[in-house]
């Protein structure tokens, strides 16, 4: 183990990384907004999913600096009288849940499925990726609000609101397996060409160990490159997806259903309900995307390409 | 060559086929004709005659069968909401849609090819810097906070452009009405044009950066700085020839993401494109609607990415060699 943490110390990938301002930058920003979201129920001065602290008198409140704000309030109060600050905290930490099962579940699937087209070839391997082509056309937020308004017209909206955290992460986890699974196979096919795995071949040992004990170490950084932008895209997916009202219903906030329940207000003037929740969102992306550039420049893995 | 093309409309009919597969179990699934028919009064008996009548109690293939004679014809049924043919309803909301992803495509464009091609030509000015930070923030925000934002910056603060709807509409020969031709009308379109360009934009000004990059620096262009042409006979013609190849294929795999970002354009902006009546329908749960929109958007969606794939094999005849291969 300690000796595992120096090799991580000593590495390039940790020199270049403290040399690298933006990198730093966006990491620190990452990780405070992981950490202030995930402890949301131990810091948040309210909880928004508790309708008893919540008073409809409180409704609208500009943010505490302005002329009609109170202290209680530091972002104002939207439509309902909830504390903005602790509906972003709560928001911010299912946006990211969703975020994170469903690029799980993404890699799961496209992993194993990359690994098996790559590593038996022929006809699986045509049939996977003639198929991936075609998902990939079909671009995963048009499938998912197909699918999702099905899902809610036939489900009807109470049952679909309880449901909705999980049908996202289905929904987006399983459209963008073709991102996973075409990188894989192509570092895969480079991979089963060396000598190492013709030498566990010789040991005598079976497809399934051969694919995931011995290639599926060696094709790693491609994969953590991906990762970061499969996260940054399904949060993104998720928003716009909540903001349509086919996502996290009113009471149950993500950061796009935030943002969908202040864009009715913004004509009236009520700018602080869409424009924080929106202003953490761009970030959470954005630091994200940072972070995938940066990786992809440290790691310079040979990304599929058509 | 023909091999690819007959594969391609091939794959085209097939994925025509899923769609309309799973249009139908939609309709099977989704509500009850009968009810929106007859209503409550009628008894269960009666009911039974009916649905008999109907077909509905027909096993499945053959009522995908019928399904599918009614849908060639044109035939989707009719509207819940609107009391007409589904199918008409939604090509009356077609030009509306068509001339949005036609202003956003003018736009990326315009403005993907000349600052790519700028950025890969001067990596190390000021300019390109500026141009690749903003991109990756511009990738960062999605659709509906940029149309939000603009709405909020331009009608509301600034009142130089309107904020919902189309504004003033002329009809064209053949019924399309069309908002190009007013000054009205341009002006609606402005902003949700800009908006459903946002994310394409800098997604495509990064690609074109990126293929150029690595085009310039091949054998054939350093043959041709050796060969002593111009500057802009290397740039503009062999380079950018080669550049705009890859770009074509991401353009085709991009329309279903257009189709999708029209659905949010179009909600922000209440624009009566086909992606808001889209909308509407899922929320009346206006069965024969929806089917009708996946039809269409289906039909559209595989039309243009065949035709997208088809104009790659010809201007790419290295295609050719894997179309054998395979």
């Amino acid at each position: 183990m300690i000796r595992h943490w120096r090799l991580f110390v000593d590495s390039t990938f940790l020199y270049r990384f403290r040399r690298d301002k933006v990198a730093i930058a966006s990491f620190s920003l990452l990780l405070l907004m992981v950490l202030l979201s995930f402890s949301s129920p131990l810091i948040a001065p309210f909880d928004p999913y508790d309708p008893a602290q919540i008073d409809i008198m409180d409704s609208d409140m500009p943010p505490a600096w302005q002329a009609e704000g109170e202290p209680r309030f530091p972002l104002g109060t939207d439509a309902q009288g909830r504390d903005m600050l602790s509906t972003i905290l709560y928001g911010t930490r299912i946006s990211i849940t969703i975020g994170l099962f469903a690029v799980l579940l993404q890699s799961i699937l496209g992993i194993s499925l990359g690994l098996i087209a790559g590593y038996f070839g022929g006809r699986i391997d045509a049939f996977l990726m003639r198929l991936a082509d075609i998902q990939l056309s079909f671009s995963t937020l048009m499938v998912a609000i197909i699918v999702l308004a099905i899902f809610q017209a036939s489900f009807g909206t109470e049952l679909y609101n309880e449901l909705a955290i999980f049908m996202l992460i289905l929904v987006i986890g399983i459209a963008e397996w073709p991102q996973y699974a075409r990188t894989v196979r192509a570092s895969v096919l480079a991979e089963k060409k060396k000598e190492y795995v013709d030498a566990v071949r010789v040991i005598g040992l079976g497809s399934g160990q051969i694919m995931f004990r011995h290639i599926l170490p060696n094709t790693l950084s491609p994969i953590l490159v991906i990762s970061t932008v499969q996260v940054a895209n399904a949060i993104m997916s998720e928003a716009a997806l909540s903001f349509l009202g086919l996502g996290m219903p009113v009471n149950k906030p993500s950061l796009g259903s935030l943002i969908n329940s202040g864009f009715e207000y913004i004509l009236s003037g009520s700018w602080w309900i869409t424009a924080f929740p929106a202003l953490v969102l761009v970030l959470l992306v954005l630091v994200i995307n940072l972070l995938g550039d940066w990786l992809r420049d440290v790691l310079n893995p040979k990304l599929y390409k058509d | 060559m023909i091999a690819f093309f007959i594969r391609r409309i091939g794959q085209a009919m097939i994925v025509m086929f899923v769609i309309s597969l799973i249009a139908f179990s939609i309709q099977d699934n989704l509500g009850d004709p009968l009810r929106e028919l007859v209503g409550q009064s009628v008894s269960e008996a009666e009911r039974q005659v009916l649905r008999d009548e109907m077909g509905l109690n027909d096993p499945f293939l053959v009522q995908y069968w019928r399904f599918l004679k009614r849908a060639v014809k044109g035939d989707l049924g009719n509207s819940y909401f609107f009391k007409r043919p589904a199918l008409e309803v939604i090509l009356e909301k077609l030009p509306a849609t068509v001339e949005l992803v036609m202003g956003a495509t003018l736009i990326i464009l315009l403005f993907s090819i000349p600052i790519g091609v700028y950025c890969a030509i001067n990596p190390r000015s000021w300019l390109t810097k500026l141009m690749m930070g903003t991109s990756i923030i511009g990738i960062s925000i999605p659709v509906f906070l940029t149309a939000i934002l603009l709405i909020y910056l331009f009608s509301i603060e600034l009142g130089w452009f309107p904020s919902f709807g189309r504004g003033e509409t002329t009809v064209l020969f053949g019924g399309w009405h069309t908002g190009l031709l007013t000054r009205d009308g341009l002006m609606h379109l402005i902003l949700p044009s800009i908006a459903l360009s946002s994310i394409m934009l800098p997604l495509f000004i990064r690609l074109i950066r990126s293929e150029m990059m690595e085009v310039l620096e091949q054998e054939y262009i350093r043959f041709a700085w050796a060969k002593g042409l111009t500057r802009k006979r290397i740039w503009f013609l062999h380079a950018l020839k080669n550049t705009l190849l890859p770009v074509i294929t991401v353009g085709g795999v991009q329309i279903g993401t257009m189709i999708a970002y029209t659905i949010l354009t179009e909600t922000v902006f209440q624009w009566p494109g086909m992606g808001f009546l889209f909308l509407e329908a899922v929320n009346r749960v206006d069965t024969p609607l929806i089917i009708a929109y996946l039809i269409v958007v289906g039909l559209i969606f595989v039309i243009t990415n065949t035709l997208v794939d088809l104009i790659y094999g010809l201007v790419n005849p290295t295609v050719k060699l894997t179309g054998g291969a395979a």
